[in-house]
């Protein structure tokens, strides 16, 4: 990388992460909206929810009920791993996903047109792969975080291990 | 039925959960030590049985065999830092390293190494560690193996073991059996989510119970908040519980008043203490030169079964590309390989979707070989920085340099040449960019093109090393020869933050000997010579 370039992507990266937080002071959540979830609120729930069945297509069981419930499960299983990252993590996180709330923000940086939960799974995919092979540091670590906590959900859920040919914990004596 | 022998002997031990206290703590000792790992547990034994008194501060929860159920998603939160999650201040290195009393023993793979002569011998030659020469540290290295039955582990090695053998037999290359700090192993698999039958003999089954028979005091879930000086001593040290879930502080104060404090709380918890303490550091050393043996990992499909999370998870490996490497050199490399669990497994291979869906159906028939850098030895390699947030919790910046890459480069060639000697199927390095590969030829093609590039190529770490060097020259170090710091009289470092590069091995045993060592100096100079 030469220097100017080099200068470029350090700026576009602070300003990225500047970003991230001007999102999250914009649109944090009112007080009063209670959430169900530890670490999460509702609106970024929804959003997760809205990633799983693109993160782990291929995985999720077919049938309908099974299906919707390992989401579920997923989702929750989120957010308790959320609640369980340093509180600056968390707080970063929560970034994340205000920046994919604001519509400006949204549009512009990430390429969603409509808000996460309407989006195509299609949309949703490419999303995740513009970030995958971003040159943005932020981007990139952004795409690891999302897809890793939902794949943690995933396969730390026992109803995940019979496809993967995983037996689970031995018995003890 | 499997015997709890820390539940057994919490009715004649003092302990107390700062997490649940209903009023502040204080307390008084000769010996106050932060963290219950290698270097504070075998620290709280050789002092508790010299005769001092010891009060042991841990940030994690006292768990133990009946609270280890073999199953990650309640292991990470129960007994890891952030949940396993911690990672370099860039995010492009995941770190693991123990939260739980026992700390990083509780979890590790059981590898019981001595430190390489080659690392000593540039710590005596080159950074002047005259103390520290193979004959000075063989006594100690002798007493800790007898301690933690340290021995060859007389099983044979699991699939996922054996292929590495197997590869490296078929083009010549050395490796070796791993000796094991186990006593009854069942050859469950699961050491790194706490030993299920007490079988590791890690500190939460020797050092800490010894430590408590002598009458020691272990407050666990209470997190070091600062050392506070008065007259260039440390008078007390101040803790905070931690809620439930092991994150945010709770109101409760625990204060710690000794005549010594002993720093004990890991490569990144040690420096941060003395960070947020504000304690002597002239030179601007402190927290500086932290190094992770950065490892990269390369996943092979076999044409049978490997079943990768049964089995002792760490029994073989190669010196072969650090003994060829020149120190100085070109980055090294050490090779073993790694547990196989669904979580663990799941977030490290790349991708997402049907392609992810398509390499975790292969989970039973995956071998997996990771490769360790050896960081610290080269103007390159001047390892990472411990900073501490605005929350003053901390955390470490490190980046992979164009040297440390070149090494990755040169170590996904060297796996994946292995594992197709081993027959494997396909090969694929784990970075974002990596499809499997059907042959060496084309894999060695395709690793020549990868870009090694943070946040694309998957870079793990579960050996987080130094951060308050130890040295002869306090210009240049944070702690002596014997971990006492520089400054400050009565306070000392014992764990693998002296270390003052990385040790090319996995740190437990050079961690218990140094200790071991240190411990029974401090109790000499404290008018209790160790038996």
């Amino acid at each position: 990388m030469s220097l100017v370039t080099r200068r470029q992507f350090i700026k576009v990266g602070l300003a990225g992460a500047m970003l991230f937080a001007a999102a999250r002071m914009l649109e944090r959540p009112s007080a009063a909206a209670a959430s169900r979830y530890r670490a999460l609120d509702e609106q970024s729930a929804a959003t997760v929810e809205a990633f799983v069945p693109v993160v782990l297509a291929g995985s999720l069981p077919e049938e309908p009920a099974a299906r919707a419930r390992a989401v579920r499960e997923v989702v929750e299983a989120f957010d308790r791993a959320v609640s369980g990252l340093a509180l600056a993590t968390q707080e970063e996180i929560l970034q994340l996903f205000s920046f994919l709330h604001f519509g400006p923000t949204r549009v512009a940086f990430a390429g969603l047109w409509a808000p996460v939960v309407d989006s195509s799974r299609d949309e949703l995919r490419d999303f995740l792969l513009r970030w995958r092979a971003s040159r943005f540091d932020l981007q990139r670590a952004s795409y690891n975080a999302l897809t890793q906590l939902i794949q943690a959900a995933w396969y730390g859920n026992s109803s995940s291990w019979a496809a993967i040919g995983y037996p689970g914990p031995p018995q003890l004596p | 039925m499997i015997r709890d022998p820390i539940r057994e002997g919490l009715a004649g031990w003092k302990t107390h959960d700062a997490a649940a206290l209903d009023r502040d703590l204080e307390l008084e000792a000769d010996v106050a030590i932060a963290g219950s790992g290698a270097g504070g547990g075998v620290t709280a034994e050789v002092l508790a049985q010299a005769g001092l008194t010891v009060v042991i501060l841990e940030e994690g929860p006292l768990a133990s065999s009946s609270d280890f159920h073999m199953r990650e998603r309640e292991a990470y939160p129960q007994l890891y830092q952030e949940s396993s999650t911690r990672q370099t201040g860039d995010k492009s290195i995941t770190i693991l390293q123990g939260r739980c009393v026992g700390g990083g023993t509780t979890i590790n793979w059981t590898s019981s190494f001595r430190t390489p002569p080659r690392t000593l011998a540039y710590w005596k030659n080159t950074l002047g560690l005259r103390s520290m020469g193979e004959a000075e540290l063989a006594p100690w290295f002798a007493r800790m193996e007898e301690r933690l039955s340290i021995a060859p582990w007389p099983v044979a090695p699991n699939a996922n073991n054996d292929l590495l053998r197997r590869g490296c037999e078929k083009l010549g290359i050395a490796s070796g059996a791993i000796r094991r700090n186990v006593k009854g192993c069942l050859n469950l698999g699961y050491c790194g989510l706490g030993c299920p039958v007490n079988a590791k003999q890690s500190m939460l089954v020797t050092t800490i119970p010894a430590a408590l028979d002598r009458g020691a005091t272990l407050v666990h879930r209470a997190r070091v908040s600062q050392l506070v000086f008065e007259r260039g001593r440390v008078a007390y040290l101040d803790a905070h519980g931690v809620a439930g879930n092991g994150v945010a502080p709770s109101q409760r104060r625990v204060r710690v008043r000794a005549r010594h404090f002993v720093l004990a709380a890991g490569a990144i918890g040690s420096p941060a203490i003395l960070l947020r303490s504000a304690a002597p550091d002239p030179r601007g050393i402190l927290g500086r030169h932290t190094f992770l043996h950065p490892t990269l990992i390369s996943a092979a499909i076999m044409p049978g079964r490997v079943d990768g999370h049964a089995g002792a998870p760490q029994s073989i490996y190669s010196d072969h590309f650090l003994d060829t490497h020149p120190l100085d050199g070109p980055a090294g490399y050490k090779l073993e390989s790694a547990p196989m669990h669904p979580i663990l497994v799941g977030i490290t291979l790349p991708g997402f979707g049907e392609g992810h869906a398509r390499l975790m159906a292969k989970f039973p028939d995956t071998q997996v070989t990771i490769a360790l850098l050896r960081d610290g030895f080269h103007p390159q390699s001047r390892g990472g920085r411990v900073r501490l947030r605005p929350d003053s919790t901390p955390y470490l910046d490190y980046s992979m340099t164009p040297y440390l890459w070149d090494g990755a480069r040169r170590a996904f060639l060297s796996m994946a040449e292995i594992q197709f000697a081993a027959g494997a199927k396909t090969v694929m390095p784990l970075h974002e960019g990596a499809q499997p590969l059907e042959s060496w030829s084309a894999a060695r093609a395709a690793i020549r093109e990868l870009p090694m590039q943070a946040l694309a190529t998957r870079v793990v770490s579960a050996h987080a090393m130094g951060g308050c060097a130890m040295g002869m020259d306090p210009a240049s170090s944070v702690v002596d020869e014997s971990g006492r710091h520089h400054q400050v009289d009565n306070l000392s470092v014992h764990d693998g933050s002296v270390f003052p590069t990385s040790l090319a091995a996995n740190p437990q045993l050079s961690i218990y000997a140094l200790s071991a060592r240190f411990a029974s100096a401090l109790a000499a100079a404290l008018g209790k010579p160790a038996s």
